[in-house]
């Protein structure tokens, strides 16, 4: 709400993407979550779609190679940044690296209609700036504990989207996937939660869905 | 100093340069980096060589945008930076950091730079989409002396940071010593000053061929087993 009673109040709307520019949707979460086999999966899924990944992890060749030898994008479609070992900086404060890498693939691929960005792993206060991306995924897993969604912080309570992933794990960790469904929705206010195994579903597709409903 | 020269001078400036290292990444790895005491002279040598030559293009570009000049400053200055940046990798540092800063210039609204520089920014950039850093930076300083201070300051303020960063240095201690080096950095900016002026061609060309080689062994080792600054 505006605190000034001589300005209209701003338009509260998500604002749609720039006419023409492909849609930027961010992949973030901590380590080990499962960023970039979704990422993967994601490409397989939206292999009808012109898309290309930016991918910031914090080895940055790593992660470009595991989705080359995946062997679901080409190579000339996948930029890694560096982040000065300080990979939220690169996502939230000072974005420019990746706004150059975006531009970059826009340049080379001028019908693109969507750009995957993928955060390095970081921890559960990580989120994306809304000058990078229009909408914002964030990846947590069974195996990292299933006090993880009760924690909260801006990442599982503010994300377009919260995936809770490798759910097959779940008996083997002892993790109770009703409380950490229960604790998701309660702390997100009726934003939406997918729990997914991408062992049980390699091609993602309630994320996959999502990300189509937003293009 | 300006209001405006602190904002750029400022670390969460959103401009790019907290990727950069100034050659450090590689020193550390090289084991030519290790603890406290290895850190003052690496930042001296690299504020009299790197610093330097920032300061002054620094200078000269804010002198140009200040004055009347011809179309083809901005090439011509463009043109010397390179032929005294004989590292590659170095050049293309000095780009990626001097586009970014450019975005970062450019959606600020304040006098110097919705004025003036706005139009000054649209003639470095035509004259090249990926602008060297200091030449920005003399565009958006607002004044010589201010762009020559920044440009110093950056000088050892980027590594400073980097080494906090890699090798977990005491951050006090290094803000310290960072402290302690403000008369050189101000005598730095004081000869950048002067030489602002002068016709591009007679600009000095203060080098370390040592920096110009960690520069290139950074971007060899990143081809092998990846770094995690851009330069």
């Amino acid at each position: 709400m505006s605190f000034d009673p001589t300005v209209a109040e701003a338009d509260r709307h998500d604002q749609a993407p720039a006419a023409g520019r492909a849609v930027r949707i961010g992949v973030g979460g901590p380590v080990g979550s499962g960023k970039t086999a979704l990422v993967a999966a994601l490409c397989r899924a939206l292999a009808d779609v012109d898309l290309a990944v930016v991918t910031n992890d914090i080895y940055t060749t790593e992660d470009a190679e595991f989705l080359r030898r995946a062997g679901v994008l080409d190579p000339a479609r996948i930029e890694a940044v560096r982040t000065g070992c300080c990979p939220h900086t690169a996502i939230r404060d000072d974005i420019t690296a990746n706004l150059d890498a975006v531009d970059s693939l826009a340049e080379r691929f001028p019908g693109l209609r969507l750009v995957i960005i993928e955060s390095g792993g970081d921890n559960l206060t990580a989120v994306f700036s809304r000058g990078l991306v229009d909408h914002q995924i964030f990846v947590v897993d069974v195996a990292g504990g299933d006090k993880v969604p009760r924690k909260g912080g801006p990442g599982v309570t503010t994300a377009d989207l919260l995936v809770i992933n490798k759910t097959d794990l779940a008996p083997l960790v002892g993790a109770d996937l009703g409380v950490m469904s229960g604790d998701a929705h309660r702390v997100r206010n009726g934003l939406p939660v997918v729990l997914q195994s991408l062992v049980d579903t390699p091609d993602a597709p309630a994320v996959a869905g999502w990300v189509r409903d937003r293009l | 100093m300006s209001v405006l020269a602190m904002l750029l001078a400022d670390s969460r400036f959103p401009g790019g340069g907290h990727v950069h290292s100034g050659g450090l990444e590689e020193a550390a790895a090289r084991g030519l980096l290790r603890a406290e005491a290895d850190l003052p002279p690496f930042l001296t040598a690299r504020l009299r060589t790197a610093g330097l030559l920032a300061a002054v293009f620094a200078a000269a570009s804010a002198h140009a945008a200040g004055s009347p000049r011809g179309d083809g400053v901005w090439d011509v200055l463009d043109a010397e930076l390179d032929a005294r940046t004989p590292s590659a990798a170095a050049r293309y540092a000095s780009r990626v950091q001097g586009k970014a800063f450019a975005r970062a210039v450019g959606v600020m609204v304040v006098p110097s730079v919705d004025g003036d520089c706005g139009s000054t920014l649209r003639a470095v950039l035509a004259a090249t989409p990926r602008p060297h850093h200091a030449i920005v930076l003399g565009v958006a300083a607002g004044s010589v002396a201010g762009a020559a201070r920044v440009a110093a300051y950056l000088a050892v303020s980027g590594p400073a940071s980097a080494a906090v960063r890699l090798l977990g240095l005491d951050p006090l201690w290094v803000n310290g010593v960072v402290a302690g080096m403000v008369d050189e950095v101000e005598a730095v900016a004081g000869e950048a000053v002067r030489w602002a002026g002068c016709a591009p061609a007679e600009l000095p060309a203060p080098s370390s061929p040592g920096l110009d080689l960690l520069a290139e062994e950074h971007e060899r080792h990143h081809r092998e087993e990846v770094r995690l600054f851009v330069s």
